[in-house]
């Protein structure tokens, strides 16, 4: 198992605690496809950014691919992000004053790649998202779907072998969500790249091959979606 | 931390392309640079200048000359002329043995000084060759007066530089030249072209210095000497001296011996205290102010960089997300610093270089406002320091920036 959670707990402390995540099991293998839903405020994020190491957690233990991710020093963490994991924001997060080329290639830079080798694979991954065109244009010459598309990129550059991404359709419309999801679920089925997605949207979970929903700080019901049916808007559409 | 070309790159890109936050991080340091140094050398320029009236001049100098009493005394009345004679000399060599020289100067102003058809105004003085004791001399050509020149009466002058510049445009050397002062042909034997400005006979430059005995003959004055200089032996201070110098002279010439006006004294010492005093005090303020500006662009900077490392929370944190270590992101801090600080720095030097350099053109020349090199490289070293010190914080701050601060900053 690649993935595999026992019993995590989180509270966050800011003034009130707030017991967010209260014992999460989950299990998920290399090459699955998974979504996570759940009404807002119940945890998605927290949780995906304790599988991405972005974020600790106070109890229970996290295995990633046989070892045990706890208590880990900064250096070790920024390692797994940088080797392991990819991420996806729904703000895409890009570094506005990097242009499309320069953010996509920066995970690289800090695995100490030489600039041209760094140059020549950050340019194919956006050949390969049909952004070639806009390599040199700052994010804030994008489009949304455009963005996004970049941040994917970024994510991928370093092969990663979990894609982690916190409503990558949020802030897009419905035919760019279409098209970002057809993307991941591409990569899935040809790199196997192994796809996490939190999302709100039942259309965007639809792509999904595994639908998690989580309630009230623990999972609740797993739904098998082998055949994109789950979709009570329909199956070939996101609604927004 | 490493540092090769791809992280300078990394970091001129963050600093080029977020001028306003660059420009403004870096403006205090280049404010504070150029404050300090300007101050240090506009003060130093500024003291120069200063003290080129008093070049030369020995400083335990006491100038004596006579004034109308202002006290009746031993039936005299107030108000009563007096002058200063040859004997007052003697009588101060024998009485105050404290002096090493005693030296009488007969100054005499509105001088016209000719040769062929140039013409310069000018003062002049007879003195003894002496005199060299009270005023060294800075001979650009020939000679000062000496003992025979003055013993057989020699119509011989040196000259200050203005008269030298105006009645030899050529700037030759004029020594051997005849001269016509106020109708009597002398010959020149030097050019003084120190820049001392204390002779009470008005700029040095101006001068014409002829043998006293000279001076006495034209004058037809005979015992009268215009000023007595008395310079005091090493160690002397000549404020002890004054007053039995007033008595030795008073009881001489019938002056009530508290009339302190009647004999004027001009303490040369005191004068350059005073300079002395005002140039410690000008200096401490150059330091406070060139230091306290510094400091504040110091602080200043550190508190920008605070900010900007709050507004770059997202941007720290995405690094952090796609696999920065702390390392990496205090490396870039503090790189980013250093060489906003070298760059902000060296402007500012050479801002402040320029500037002192133009002083010096406005000012003719005539001091160094230049700072040294020395003093300039270690102004920007102790900015690099302070500029170091001032980017501990907030790199302290960017470094325990986590990955999720910049998902929460939507
Ligand atoms: N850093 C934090 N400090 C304190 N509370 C937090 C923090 N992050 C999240 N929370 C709280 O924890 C709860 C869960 O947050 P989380 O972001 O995981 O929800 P979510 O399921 O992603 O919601 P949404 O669908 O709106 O994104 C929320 O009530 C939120 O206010
Ligand atoms: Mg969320």
């Amino acid at each position: 198992m690649l993935i595999d959670l026992r019993q995590i707990h989180k509270t966050y402390n800011n003034g009130q605690p707030l017991h967010v995540l209260k014992g999460i099991d989950l299990g998920i293998d290399e090459g699955e496809f998974v979504s996570i839903m759940g009404a807002s405020g119940s945890g998605k994020s927290t949780l995906l950014n304790i599988l991405g190491i972005l974020d600790n957690y106070d109890e229970g233990e996290y295995w990633l691919d046989g070892n045990l991710i706890k208590d880990l020093s900064e250096k070790e963490a920024a390692h797994y992000r940088n080797r392991l994991i990819g991420f996806v924001f729904q703000s895409f997060n890009l570094i506005n004053f990097k242009t499309a080329v320069e953010n996509v290639e920066l995970p690289l830079y800090y695995q100490g790649v030489s600039r041209k080798k760094r140059n020549e694979l950050a340019m194919s991954y956006l050949e390969h998202f049909g952004l070639a065109d806009w390599a040199t244009h700052y994010p804030n010459e994008l489009s949304g779907g455009q963005k996004q598309r970049v941040a994917i990129a970024r994510a991928l550059i370093t092969r990663p072998r979990i894609l982690l991404a916190d409503e990558p359709t949020g802030a897009l419309d419905s035919k760019t969500s279409v098209e970002v999801m057809n993307l991941l679920t591409e990569l899935n089925r040809t790199e196997k790249v192994t796809i996490i997605v939190v999302t709100h949207e039942s259309g965007v979970a639809n792509c999904t091959d595994k639908i998690i929903h989580i309630k009230d700080g623990i999972i609740g019901e797993t739904t098998l979606n082998e055949q994109h049916q789950s979709s009570i808007f329909g199956t070939e559409t996101i609604m927004k | 931390m490493r540092f090769d070309t791809d992280t300078y790159r990394e970091i001129m890109d963050a600093l080029t392309r977020n001028k306003r936050r660059s420009f403004l991080t870096g403006f205090g340091i280049f404010w504070g640079l150029f404050m300090l140094l300007f101050l240090i050398g506009g003060g130093n320029g500024l003291k120069q200048l200063l003290e080129k009236n008093f070049d030369g001049f020995a400083t335990n100098t006491v100038i004596i000359a006579a004034n109308e009493t202002t006290k009746p005394y031993k039936g005299f009345k107030e108000g009563r002329s007096w002058n200063l004679q040859y004997k007052d000399i003697e009588r101060l060599k024998a009485l105050v043995p404290e002096l090493e020289v005693v030296t009488p100067s007969l100054p005499q102003w509105g001088y016209t000084a000719t040769r062929d058809e140039f013409t310069a105004s000018c003062s002049a003085k007879g003195v003894q060759a002496d005199y060299v004791k009270v005023q060294a001399p800075t001979m650009k050509f020939g000679r000062y007066l000496n003992q025979v020149d003055v013993a057989h009466k020699r119509k011989v002058c040196v000259i200050g530089e203005r008269v030298w510049k105006t009645l030899f445009p050529d700037g030759d050397d004029p020594c051997g030249a005849f001269i016509n002062v106020n109708g009597i042909y002398y010959q020149v034997i030097g050019v003084d072209v120190s820049t001392s400005n204390i002779n009470l006979g008005g700029n040095n430059a101006d001068e014409v210095t002829i043998p006293i005995t000279v001076m006495r003959d034209i004058l037809n004055s005979g015992e009268v000497v215009g000023m007595i200089c008395a310079v005091g032996r090493q160690g002397v201070n000549m404020g002890d001296l004054e007053g039995r110098i007033r008595q030795v002279v008073a009881r001489q010439h019938y002056i009530a011996p508290d009339d302190k006006e009647a004999i004027m004294m001009l303490n040369m010492e005191v004068m350059f205290s005073i300079i002395d005093n005002l140039f410690r005090g000008i200096n401490f303020l150059i330091w406070l102010v060139g230091i306290g500006t510094l400091l504040a662009g110091a602080i200043g900077v550190s508190n920008i960089m605070l900010v900007v490392v709050r507004e770059r929370t997202v941007e720290i944190g995405i690094r952090r997300a796609i696999g920065a270590t702390p390392r990496d992101i205090l490396s870039q801090i503090i790189f980013e610093g250093i060489t906003l600080t070298i760059v902000a720095g060296l402007s500012g030097i050479v801002f402040s270089v320029l500037l002192l350099n133009l002083l010096e053109v406005i000012s003719q020349h005539k001091a160094v406002f230049q700072i040294q090199f020395g003093t300039a490289i270690s102004a920007l070293l102790l900015l690099m320091l302070l500029g170091l010190l001032a980017g501990i914080a907030p790199a302290y701050r960017a470094m325990h920036i986590k990955p999720v601060d910049a998902m929460r900053d939507e």
